[in-house]
């Protein structure tokens, strides 16, 4: 790995401005980064470490919004939504290993939107809202593209906000050497209607299934499902599986997230 | 070069480190503390597995700089000061859990921390707490055993396959 500085700020507006620098980069739980650096993949002059802001930890629960700090880690996600978000905290508690879990936060995740990652699929199925130093930015406008956001350089997550579904499942068919989703499905279903986000499969990331959704807010069975038939153009095929097989997957998910919601 | 300082095993430790120095390169090579190992260094096999600030994370994917005024605990740290091994610690010679030994450091410290937040897991959990933990000798089974052993509870003679 190269050498560079690491700087550790305790506020957001020291982040913001040691993100200024020529050639500075934000880490967070480093779980992706840290790996990528040593493959000399990606590397800067200057870190700027975001776990010792107090501000962007933990998790706040106001009536149906749950507030997540962008530097709070899967394994306090996991715990703290349990009773309120089943489905959020069941997709957090299953992110890679416990140690990894440890130390990978959301904003990370979120930041980087790997095609395969969990978190874009419940904060884009939730139609959550993407908090920064800066603005905030919906959910649907936020994923780009394999790894690519709205985010401008140098601008960090603070937080997520969720709102939270009448009930939701988040279904994972894991590539199990990686522990990324080859395929992941979250379905929530709210009082205005059905979001159903996919990762793992889109050639551009995470994507909604709009057809689903439709079926879903008419009628919230497998059954809706089944008459469907998802494309394969744009989802990906890899040495993991083909397009065609993810297409099956992803309608096989979603049925059993529409059976298991809570 | 930054100078960090952190209590490992009870111990305060000084240092200076590059921004790139890892928790684990650290621990290993400036407090010489090679019970902690490193297997893949890509943040899969678990060997480098140490408690900060009481939670199990991989040392090797942690840079040191971020385990400033941490509290560490690594597997050097688990025996009582007489030598006396852990209940897991005894429970992995007891039921053969380990062959080349390697992964060993890594088990021994998830599966401690295990206990201390379930204290009674079914099998199926052993397995899955141990999903960021890879041994290549063992097929898992007496490592397993070993820490159904070192909950209390009953060892079944052949643990089933998953």
């Amino acid at each position: 790995m190269h050498n560079f500085e690491l700087v550790k700020p305790t506020t957001v507006e020291e982040a913001v401005a040691a993100l200024q620098g020529d050639d500075a980069q934000p880490l967070s739980g480093g779980q992706t980064l840290i790996p990528t650096m040593k493959q000399r993949l990606a590397g800067s002059e200057q870190l700027v470490s975001l776990t010792g802001i107090a501000s962007m930890q933990g998790v706040t629960i106001s009536g149906s919004t749950i507030t997540i700090g962008g530097a709070t880690t899967h394994a306090t996600v996991s715990a703290e939504v349990a009773a309120t978000y089943p489905a959020l905290s069941a997709l957090a508690g299953r992110i890679g290993d416990p140690a990894v879990r440890n130390r990978g936060t959301i904003g990370g995740s979120v930041a980087n939107n790997d095609p395969a990652a969990c978190y874009p699929s419940a904060v884009l199925a939730s139609g959550a809202t993407v908090v920064t130093n800066s603005r905030e930015i919906a959910a649907d406008d936020f994923f780009q593209g394999m790894f690519a956001t709205d985010l401008e350089e140098g601008e960090i997550i603070t937080a997520v906000r969720f709102p939270v579904p009448e009930k939701a499942s988040y279904q994972k068919f894991e590539q199990p050497a990686s522990r990324f989703s080859l395929v992941g499905v979250f379905v929530a279903k709210f009082a205005d209607g059905v979001r159903v986000a996919v990762t793992g499969a889109g050639e551009d990331g995470v994507f909604r299934w709009a057809e689903a959704e439709a079926a879903l807010s008419a009628n919230f069975s497998a059954a809706a499902v089944e008459a469907l038939d998802l494309p394969s153009e744009a989802l990906i095929t890899d040495l993991h599986g083909t397009a065609e097989y993810r297409a099956h997957l992803i309608k096989v998910l979603t049925k059993r997230g529409v059976n298991e919601a809570v | 070069m930054t100078k960090i300082t952190m209590t490992v095993n009870g111990k305060s430790y000084s240092g200076e480190v590059e921004g790139r120095t890892l928790l684990v390169n650290f621990l290993r090579e400036t407090l010489s503390l090679t019970g902690t190992h490193v297997g893949c260094d890509t943040s899969q096999c678990g060997a480098c597995t140490v408690h900060v600030n009481g939670q199990n994370v991989k040392s090797c994917t942690m840079f040191a700089i971020e385990a400033d005024g941490a509290d560490v605990t690594t597997v050097e740290g688990i025996a009582a000061p007489d030598g006396t091994l852990s209940t897991v610690q005894q429970a992995f010679q007891d039921y053969h859990g380990l062959q080349c030994g390697f992964c060993t450091p890594g088990m021994i410290m998830t599966a401690t921390k295990l206990l201390e937040n379930n204290p009674k897991p079914t099998e199926h959990e052993v397995r899955e707490y141990l999903e960021g933990n890879i041994c290549r000798c063992t097929g898992y089974h007496n490592i397993v055993k070993a820490i159904m052993a070192a909950s209390g509870q009953e060892v079944t003679p052949v643990a089933a396959a998953e």
